[in-house]
């Protein structure tokens, strides 16, 4: 990661540093630019401000609609059947079932992620399965989330994981709160990977000889000093991680839908009962009621897109801050 | 710090086994990523071996074949399969082609803007924002599409007569090439740009520097030497914007009108208010057809087309960053 420089200290003679990064101030203007050159940076800037226009344009609007027609009971009382906007209750099993499908998407993939990143970096052989793991990584990044929900029907429909989801007469259901959060563990785990990799590999080899020499294994250089160390990218990566879960629809539409409500399963203990039924979550709500989904209730969608806009904002903002603490403490300055 | 585990136990995990169970992790990836690559070409395998090459063609209404392949199913008879997918394929090319494009052109800008152009405090607000577009979940954007682009578009874009002009063979509301690709566009921009700037910071400054000591302006440096160097970097980039629009589902499934139709050019202006619907909505609209087997072999023949054009993807930018590796920046 090439952190920005500190701009240097004192006057620099103009025209000695030049670009990149520092003294911006003492590179040359535009003025004397060739007019075709002054229009492509003239169409920078005029990209640049549209960007910024669309970001503030997506949040006030949303903003706007949001406090227009969220109500504080829409967070606690669940979707009811109904016939207009306001007899249809709110959408708290969807924000719980967000937060579930976070909770355990992050809980399968972290584990699993820094696995991998470890391996990766601090094992490594034989040198062609690496490679081979490195495009693994790389390919599931790629696969549309779509095709991953439609495997995970394939599995999750077999009868030997039908203790994951409702079964009736040897039918499985396949549509549970585990289905969806393992094919969901797998959008977050090239993130979690790659940030997890960034972060071990940042390390200089000084610290691992360093172990080494005072006796410790290199499972245990790994254990307390290595991930340690990483900490602050692999909580980045696990940041970037839940927003992607966050805010995956397919897999859910196809994994956990076709509900608005918990549909805990009968005959199983407390936690087991929900978690093996389907349920919804703020994205699969956003998408049913839309115009285009079979609840049709715009001003409803708009209050959880705000809840759910919110959620990406936080999840953003943390990783903000984890980066900036992690640039504070700076460890290797090597 | 740790006292209570005593010494002469030995390690608690030896490093063989913590290698062997972390190699094991990682074969079981590995061995997953196979499987499902397997599942979805044999689970799709019938519906290409009952049409062939005449899957990719067109023919025929592509919703009444989905509609004729699900009941089918259901009713015991004879399985049908004849699926000809053109549309649907046609309408993928049209949306990600013109969404890549068009971001593709952006995101360059922006991402040299970023790097070299901006005054600080710019660059300071570009970056969180190019960061918050781009971690802004689909349905959203999907919701945005719907709600605002799309009435926006039927109502003032398209006019009376460019409605009567198509009438008899498909209705403009505003769904349309062109909600689609506006809304891709704004998705998968701000992924290259992310991408493409980082790549441009990892140019090396003395290339930069020889190029500015010449006495080459800054504009014609950066264009020339950096944006060159981190050629690898923009086809990293767009390959990573390719596949997530070609993947993209729920968003197109709300805005790209969810109509089996090939938007004809020859339809002139028109052509991009006509609705359409790309390969991967087609499995999200169908999902409930699963349960009848005909109908399941052709979403997940749909599927094995999407995984294929997104190998094919990595492999073409692999290859590309490979030739590329002689410029020197890392991508």
């Amino acid at each position: 990661m090439g952190a920005p420089v500190a701009t240097p200290p004192a006057a620099p003679p103009p025209g000695a540093k030049i670009p990149s990064q520092p003294a911006k101030a003492a590179v040359e203007g535009s003025a004397t630019w060739r007019l075709s050159d002054r229009i492509g940076l003239a169409i920078c800037w005029a990209f640049g401000l549209l960007f910024c226009a669309i970001a503030v344009a997506i949040v006030v609007y949303l903003l706007v609609q949001g406090i227009k027609y969220l109500r504080p009971s829409m967070l606690v009382t669940p979707a009811s059947a109904g016939f207009t906007q306001s007899e249809s209750g709110g959408f708290s099993d969807a924000l719980l079932g967000t937060l579930i499908v976070a909770a355990m998407g992050i809980a399968i993939a972290l584990p699993i992620g820094i696995g991998i990143a470890v391996w990766l970096v601090e094992y490594g052989r034989p040198a062609a399965l690496a490679r081979i793991t490195e495009s693994t990584i790389e390919a599931i990044a790629g696969i549309p989330s779509i095709v991953l929900a439609l495997f995970g029907t394939v599995i999750f429909s077999s009868t030997a994981l039908g203790f994951l989801s409702r079964t009736s007469g040897g039918v499985v259901f396949g549509r549970s709160f585990f289905a969806a959060s393992v094919m969901l563990s797998l959008v977050a785990l090239p993130l979690v990977v790659a940030s997890a990799r960034e972060g071990l590999q940042s390390i200089p080899h000084h610290v691992r000889e360093a172990s080494y020499a005072v006796g410790k294994t290199k499972a245990a250089t790994t254990r307390r000093i290595l991930i340690p160390a990483s900490r602050p990218q692999i909580a980045t990566g696990a940041m970037l991680g839940l927003g992607r879960i966050v805010g995956d629809t397919a897999i859910i539409v196809v994994l956990l839908g076709a509900t608005q409500n918990f549909a805990p399963v009968e005959g199983a203990s407390f936690p087991l009962d929900y978690l093996r039924g389907a349920g919804t979550t703020l994205t699969n709500f956003v998408y049913e009621a839309s115009p285009t989904g079979n609840l049709n209730q715009p001003q409803k969608a708009y209050a959880a897109a705000f809840v759910l806009l919110l959620m990406v904002l936080a999840l953003n903002a943390a990783v903000d801050v984890v980066h900036r603490r992690a640039r504070k403490v700076g460890a290797w300055s090597s | 710090m740790e006292e209570s585990y005593p010494e002469e136990y030995g390690p608690r995990w030896p490093d063989r086994r913590v290698e062997r169970t972390l190699g094991a992790l990682v074969c079981a990836v590995v061995a997953l990523l196979l499987a499902m690559i397997v599942t979805v070409f044999v689970r799709g395998w019938p519906s290409f071996a009952h049409n062939g090459l005449a899957w990719f063609g067109p023919g025929g209404n592509v919703d009444d074949q989905l509609n004729a392949i699900f009941l089918s199913g259901q009713a015991g008879a004879e399985y049908v399969y004849t699926f000809h997918a053109w549309p649907l394929i046609w309408s993928t090319l049209l949306i990600t082609g013109g969404a890549v494009a068009i971001a593709l052109f952006s995101a360059l800008f922006v991402a040299v803007f970023i790097i070299e152009f901006a005054p600080e405090w710019m660059s300071n607000v570009l970056q969180p924002v190019v960061r918050f577009l781009a971690s802004v979940p689909s349905v959203i954007y999907g919701l945005l599409g719907v709600l605002v682009l799309v009435p926006f578009i039927g109502n003032h874009l398209v006019s009376e007569s460019q409605k009567a002009s198509v009438a008899g063979v498909i209705s403009l509301s505003g769904y349309s090439l062109l909600a689609a690709v506006t809304v891709l566009t704004v998705m998968i921009a701000p992924l290259m740009v992310s991408i493409f700037s980082d790549g441009l910071r990892a140019v090396r400054p003395g290339w930069l520097e020889g190029s500015l000591a010449l006495g080459v302006n800054r504009w014609r440096t950066t264009w020339k030497i950096a944006v060159r160097t981190a050629r690898p970097a923009i086809v990293a980039g767009t390959v990573l914007a390719v596949a997530r629009a070609i993947g993209e589902a729920v968003m197109l499934a709300m805005i790209s009108g969810s109509v089996g139709f090939a938007p004809n050019p020859a339809d002139g202006a028109v052509f991009v208010f006509e609705p359409s619907r790309p390969l991967a909505p087609t499995i999200v609209k169908n999902i409930d057809q699963l349960s009848s087997p005909p109908a399941n072999a052709t979403l997940f023949a749909i599927a094995a087309v999407l995984l294929f054009s997104a190998a094919l993807l990595s492999l073409t930018g692999w290859a590309a960053r490979r030739a590329m590796r002689k410029y020197g920046a890392t991508a």
